[in-house]
């Protein structure tokens, strides 16, 4: 189950906004939730300070990265629950297009849920989930108070 | 090579060209050939946990990438004109708060297509790290725009 496979119900897109609003660095990227079509998905309004490349221009690649690692983390906090943060033991992040200055979004789900690390794949995309920008593979240290039954 | 400088090369510069470089408040320490070490300072507004003070994982990500494109760029000479194709990420500890990040990075293989690069997160001691990472680039993106990015062809 995950969040991108049910709809979101309201008090969920709270409970994110607020998760998301207590993490300082995702004020700083303008990080938030939105229920789009039925699901629920983080969102990354395009602004200036994102650009990595001004040419063209560009959203720059650490900023997808963040978003990624961040959507990764809440779908982990949204699932397991628990009071921690999920550590990142390793993240793999790949860049399939450039990420245009529109708004991004994106989702994970949980690809293997072991007692102390925990696979996940997220996904970010601009017009289409069809024509994703970017990837994310990571494992992730859960606390064993994540995991214990309510 | 004045291209070159004009866009990353200059020591103690901050990357004023690259808005989000700038944001973080990123700067070049050194830069010889293809080995730069860049830094972030520390400040509360990157932290990604409010528990402990430590500094989110994506503020590491755009420094070791923003890091290696300028290692790519001293080692090939073509600055901007090359895309991440992807980004491998360690993190061996969490980073210490109110102490600022560095980042040493080198370009280690160039060929054809591709630029290979690896890079390592400390605060302190570099051989005690809080992330490493390797990265590929995709060189020569000619036009300067990526592929999704250039106009589309006119129709004949």
């Amino acid at each position: 189950m995950t969040a991108g496979a049910r709809p979101g119900s309201e008090g969920e897109k709270r409970d994110l906004d607020a998760l998301l609003g207590g993490i300082a660095f995702c004020r700083f990227l303008g990080i938030v939730a939105e229920r789009r079509d039925g699901e629920l998905a983080l969102v990354l309004p395009f602004a200036q300070h994102l650009v990595g490349n001004p040419i063209l221009p560009a959203i720059h690649g650490g900023v997808i990265g963040a978003l990624l690692e961040t959507t990764a983390i809440a779908q982990l906090v949204f699932e397991l629950g628990g009071t921690k943060l999920p550590k990142p033991v390793d993240i793999n992040i790949d860049f399939l297009r450039s990420g245009r200055p529109v708004d991004t979004f994106a989702r994970a789900r949980i690809t293997k849920l072991g007692r102390r690390v925990v696979n996940v794949h997220a996904e970010a995309w601009q017009d289409t989930n069809a024509k994703p920008i970017a990837a994310l593979r990571g494992h992730f240290l859960v606390s064993s108070e994540a995991n214990a039954p309510a | 090579m004045p291209e070159k400088d004009a866009i990353h090369a200059r020591p103690g510069m901050l990357l004023t060209a690259v808005p989000f470089a700038a944001a973080l408040k990123m700067a070049v320490l050194e830069i010889a050939g293809p080995r730069v070490i860049a830094k972030v300072p520390y400040d509360a507004k990157l932290v990604g946990n409010p528990e402990t003070g430590v500094i989110h994982g994506g503020v590491i990500t755009a420094l070791l990438d923003n890091a290696c494109g300028i290692a790519v760029a001293g080692a090939t000479g073509m600055p901007g004109t090359f895309a991440t194709l992807d980004l491998r990420i360690d993190y061996m500890k969490p980073a210490t708060p109110g102490e600022d990040i560095f980042a040493f990075a080198e370009c280690y293989k160039v060929t054809r297509n591709i630029a290979f690069a690896r890079g390592t997160a400390y605060q302190g001691d570099r051989d005690d790290p809080i992330a490493t990472c390797a990265a590929a680039f995709m060189l020569a993106t000619k036009s300067a725009l990526g592929a999704n990015l250039a106009p589309k062809r006119a129709a004949p």
